[in-house]
């Protein structure tokens, strides 16, 4: 079976996952090697979600994890006195 | 059913016991998880940071009911997304009855925009600040549904049975959401790249 572009985009997410089988991931190779249009919207995809898990793309409010551990570190003092963390 | 880690199993064992101060040591590596997951929901700083620090404080509390079936990012993930809903609940005030997501329709154009004139993205495209700018966008905008199981598995980088868990969807929903946010993320970035990527062919020595 041939393999359309149509057909390549459907499963372009499950392919960058490596979750598509392997036959169909074979398929989905042989039409990259010769598709110029796919092998782009592969790339392109692969690199936004690159930026994506690049920390300084979603960065944390200033001073997020010192206020963060500054008001966890008032419930412990808090519970100190308590039997140990309840359920 | 996933084994937590042994170090991470550890620590939650002597806090439990009475260790108390090692809950800080437990749940740093997750802080930025925390607040991502509920920026994702509520879409705004001062509420997520708030709700984060809810958040700590209640997996604080609760602690002791944490059974390890799961893992422990999962569970607190549960527990950052229920906060998420609480605020977003209260936000949106009692006159919206309930803030039940929308299903995954089967309608809707969820195909990538094809490129005809561009291979790769340079890395110093990748370095530019308005290229972050415009992805951070781009996701936000993203339906609630989308951004959800993209911000768990493309940003926090939590597997697919880990995404379903937290979310309470099945694994097929998660993939089905995933591709979807993917393809309209690229579809909303590609205008832009095309734009602020200069057009010098062959950057990587390839024949284009």
């Amino acid at each position: 079976m041939k393999l359309d572009c149509k057909h390549v985009w459907e499963h372009i997410s499950e392919y960058i996952d490596k979750t598509v089988d392997a036959e169909l991931c074979k398929e989905i190779e042989l039409h990259l090697e010769h598709c110029e249009i796919c092998s782009a919207i592969l790339d392109s995809t692969r690199n936004i979600l690159v930026l994506t898990a690049d920390d300084r793309t979603f960065e944390l409010p200033v001073g997020y994890s010192e206020k963060l551990h500054e008001r966890l570190k008032g419930e412990i003092e808090k519970t100190k006195q308590e039997p140990p963390v309840g359920g | 059913m996933q084994m937590i880690d042994t170090n991470e199993a550890g620590l939650i064992a002597r806090i439990v016991a009475g260790e108390k101060e090692l809950f800080h040591e437990l749940i740093r590596p997750y802080d930025r998880m925390v607040y991502l997951t509920l920026f994702a929901i509520v879409k705004n700083e001062t509420e997520a940071e708030d709700g984060a620090q809810e958040t700590v404080i209640s997996a604080y509390r609760h602690l002791a009911s944490f059974r390890g079936d799961a893992k422990f990012s999962t569970w607190l993930t549960t527990i950052a997304i229920n906060e998420g809903r609480k605020r977003l609940r209260k936000a949106k005030g009692a006159a919206e009855n309930s803030i039940e997501e929308e299903e995954e329709g089967h309608e809707g154009d969820y195909t990538p925009a094809p490129l005809t004139d561009w291979r790769e993205i340079p890395l110093e495209a990748l370095e530019r600040k308005e290229l972050r700018e415009a992805l951070r966008v781009a996701v936000a905008e993203l339906p609630d549904i989308y951004r959800q199981v993209f911000v768990l598995r493309d940003l926090e980088e939590q597997n697919i049975e880990e995404t379903a868990q937290a979310l309470r969807i099945n694994p097929g929903a998660v993939k089905v959401r995933l591709h979807r946010a993917r393809m309209m993320l690229q579809k909303r970035l590609v205008p832009f790249l095309k734009t602020t990527v200069p057009a010098r062919r062959g950057f990587f020595g390839r024949a284009l």
